[in-house]
This record gives structure tokens, C-alpha cells and sequence, in this order.
């Protein structure tokens, strides 16, 4: 497998939320905005990048019998600077995503990248493969979070889309609970429909 | 200070852990395409939420508190639920042979549950006492059972409906989902909780 297609795999074809439909509670949670999807994209990545790099070196020295625990503990040594840094410099996001900072530690999509790639492949190849997984599920939540917002925002990054008629009452429910099942189901049904057989 | 009462409503229904927020999603879809598999992961959630929480509480106050360790909180609490759960599967093989045929195969899916976790992170947060917590846990579990179960019996009827093949799994129950978050809106404001 070439380098590329290790990097395309996670970002497109093997797509955490769209295709694989793992790490779905972070997801749904913060894409709300454009702003909370990003920023808890880029969280995920920087652990899953981190934590593949540190598996990969120790991987040798790893014993087999344990190695889940000492998974979980890489990462949540990871979890746990992203969730002291995020509060320091960027406070505002830190308190819009709330609970699911320190519940990354959870997303199995990480583990899974750790147990699968990470602890048999060399550091190289285990950052691209943490990149193209992290960048994936960043793809993912922006996309979801362009369409909750402007839907039911009337806005984008804060920038007013359709003018302030539309802004001023917007399709509210979108940046509820039920639009995030909503926006997921009917992508998941689009993808199905136009992009699966070509994968 | 709400009282028990109103802290369990509102981990029961007006903040859903599921519908609300978004906790536990993958047993929701995962374990929910019959009512019985459902039943089993709801009662296996009720009983290791309530014992995780008693038990983090414990910790967190008792042990990270004290010795100024509470940037441990996320690695501490994994690993607790963790072996937890392992305890609990064994103690249940060798004493409650029923209770674990009927839970055993859900207990160590539930390890990687987020509702679980999320619930003890958000007790701290909530800097709730012990009995608030407790109450909390066992609102939240509840609450998570009413839901995969309806959800699961949604689903039944789903299997048998004659569904576009495009929207067929995963997007239908999305949207099954979707209009079950619309119903469980109309109970925010209840007892004015929000």
C-alpha cells in the first residue's frame, strides 16, 4: 500500500462518520456551528496523529497480553493535553463542546487506529494513517456543521448567508438534537445512493 | 440546590442522554435492531452507570481531590471503569449465574460506552454530593433504557416497511431518531429545567 493511499484511506474511502459510522456521538454533538465541528476535528486529530506516533515507536516493547490498557492511557495522556490546552487558549470553544473534550478518550475510532494500524506499522506510516483518519472525521463534522448552521443559523462562521430575513428565523430545529440525526441520515442516504459503488 | 426528584426527571427525560445529548450512540444503533437485545443493554447500563458513578465519586473525591491530582481525571476514570466492569463480570459468572447470562455479553461493550463515562465527567461537573450523583446515574440509565427500547421496537417495524434501498438501515434509523429527538423536545421546559 502506498504512502498516499494509507493517507486516502481514512480521509475518504474508510471515512470514520460517513462510512464507518464510528465516533458518532462527538459527531452529532458538535457540529452544531462550523466553529465546534472544526475545532473538535482538529482535537481528535491532534490525539489520534499523537498517540498513533507514540504507539508505533513502542509498539516492539508493548507486551500483547495488556496492550488495550496501555492503549487507552496513551490516549488519555494525549485527551488530557488537548483538554488543558484548549481551556487555556481557546476557552470559548472549550465550553461550547463541554464534556465530549475530555470523552475523546472514548472515540473508537482512535483505539481502533491504535489496535489496527498503529501497533504493527512503522512511525511513518502510522502518522500519515493518524493524519488521513483525524483529517477525515474534521471533513466530516465541518461538512456536517456547514449545513446544521447555515440552516439553522442563517449564517456561516458567524458571516450572515441568505440575508437577514432568513437569519432572523432560520430552520431552528437544525441546530437542535433532531436536525443532527436528520443532517447524518439523509448524507448517509445521499452517499449510498451516489458514491458507494464507486468506493 | 434541585432535588433528587427533579435531577432525576431531568437526566430522564428533559436532558436525554441519548436524544439530547448525544451520549451512547453506538449501543443506540448498534444493539437496538430487537426489543430484547435492547432491554438487556438498557438493564446492563442502568446497573454499571450506578456503580460507576458511586465508585468515581469515590475517587474523585476521596483520592484526586485531596492530593491535587485532578488533571488525572480522564485517564484515572477509564481505566477504573475498565476494571470495573471486568470485576463485575466475574463476580456475576461465579455468584449470579442468571443476571449474567441474561447481561453478560453486553458488559464489556458497555467499556467503551460514552454514556458511562460522560455521566461520571458530568457529576463532577456538576459538582453533585453523592446521593445527587447516585440519583443521577440511575435517572440517566433509566433514561437511556426507555429510549433504546423504543427506539428498538421502532426499528421492528422499520425492518418490515417498504423503505427506498438507499435510505434503507442506517439512514431510515437516523431519521427514526431524528423524529424521536422532536418528540423528546417537546419535554424541555418541563419543571422548568432546561
Amino acid at each position: 500500500m502506498s504512502r498516499l493511499s494509507i493517507f486516502t484511506r481514512g480521509l475518504i474511502k474508510d471515512n470514520a462518520v460517513f462510512v464507518l459510522m464510528i465516533g458518532l456521538c462527538p459527531a452529532l454533538a458538535t457540529s452544531s456551528t462550523v466553529r465546534d465541528g472544526f475545532g473538535m476535528g482538529l482535537a481528535a486529530t491532534f490525539v489520534v496523529v499523537c498517540s498513533n506516533l507514540l504507539i508505533s515507536i513502542l509498539r516492539k516493547n508493548i507486551p500483547n497480553e495488556v496492550r488495550i490498557p496501555i492503549f487507552i492511557l496513551i490516549i488519555s495522556t494525549f485527551v488530557t493535553i488537548i483538554d488543558y490546552m484548549m481551556q487555556a487558549f481557546q476557552p470559548e470553544l472549550y465550553r461550547a463542546l463541554g464534556v465530549f473534550v475530555p470523552l475523546i478518550v472514548v472515540n473508537c475510532m482512535i483505539l481502533g487506529r491504535a489496535e489496527a494500524f498503529a501497533s504493527k506499522r512503522s512511525v511513518l506510516d502510522s502518522v500519515l494513517d493518524g493524519l488521513g483518519t483525524g483529517l477525515g472525521f474534521t471533513l466530516a463534522l465541518t461538512i456536517m456543521g456547514t449545513i446544521r448552521e447555515i440552516l439553522g443559523n442563517g449564517t456561516f462562521l458567524g458571516m450572515t448567508v441568505f440575508g437577514e430575513a432568513f437569519k432572523n428565523s432560520p430552520v431552528i430545529f437544525m441546530i437542535m438534537s433532531p436536525g443532527a440525526f436528520l443532517v447524518i441520515g439523509i448524507l448517509k442516504a445521499l452517499i449510498n445512493k451516489y458514491v458507494k459503488k464507486e468506493l | 440546590m434541585k432535588s433528587p426528584a427533579l435531577i432525576f426527571l431531568g437526566a430522564f427525560l428533559v436532558n436525554n442522554i441519548v436524544l439530547m445529548r448525544f451520549l451512547g450512540l453506538c449501543p443506540f444503533f448498534g444493539v437496538s435492531s430487537t426489543v430484547e437485545t435492547a432491554t438487556g443493554m438498557g438493564m446492563a447500563v442502568i446497573f454499571v452507570m450506578t456503580l460507576a458513578a458511586w465508585i468515581t465519586w469515590v475517587v474523585f473525591n476521596a483520592v484526586l481531590l485531596p492530593l491535587n491530582l485532578v488533571f488525572l481525571r480522564t485517564a484515572v476514570f477509564i481505566l477504573t471503569i475498565a476494571s470495573l466492569v471486568q470485576l463485575v463480570e466475574m463476580f456475576l459468572k461465579k455468584s449470579y449465574r442468571a443476571l449474567y447470562n441474561a447481561l453478560g455479553i453486553y458488559l464489556p461493550l458497555i467499556t467503551t460506552n460514552c454514556a458511562i463515562l460522560g455521566v461520571t465527567f458530568l457529576n463532577i461537573d456538576n459538582k453533585f454530593s453523592f446521593i445527587d450523583g447516585t440519583v443521577f446515574a440511575i435517572g440517566t440509565g433509566v433514561g437511556f433504557t426507555l429510549v433504546i427500547i423504543t427506539f428498538a421496537a421502532i426499528r421492528e417495524r422499520l425492518d418490515l416497511a417498504p423503505i427506498n434501498p438507499s435510505l434503507r438501515g442506517y439512514p431510515i434509523s437516523f431519521i427514526a431518531a431524528s423524529l424521536m429527538a422532536l418528540a423528546f423536545l417537546g419535554f424541555s421546559g418541563l419543571f422548568g429545567l432546561t
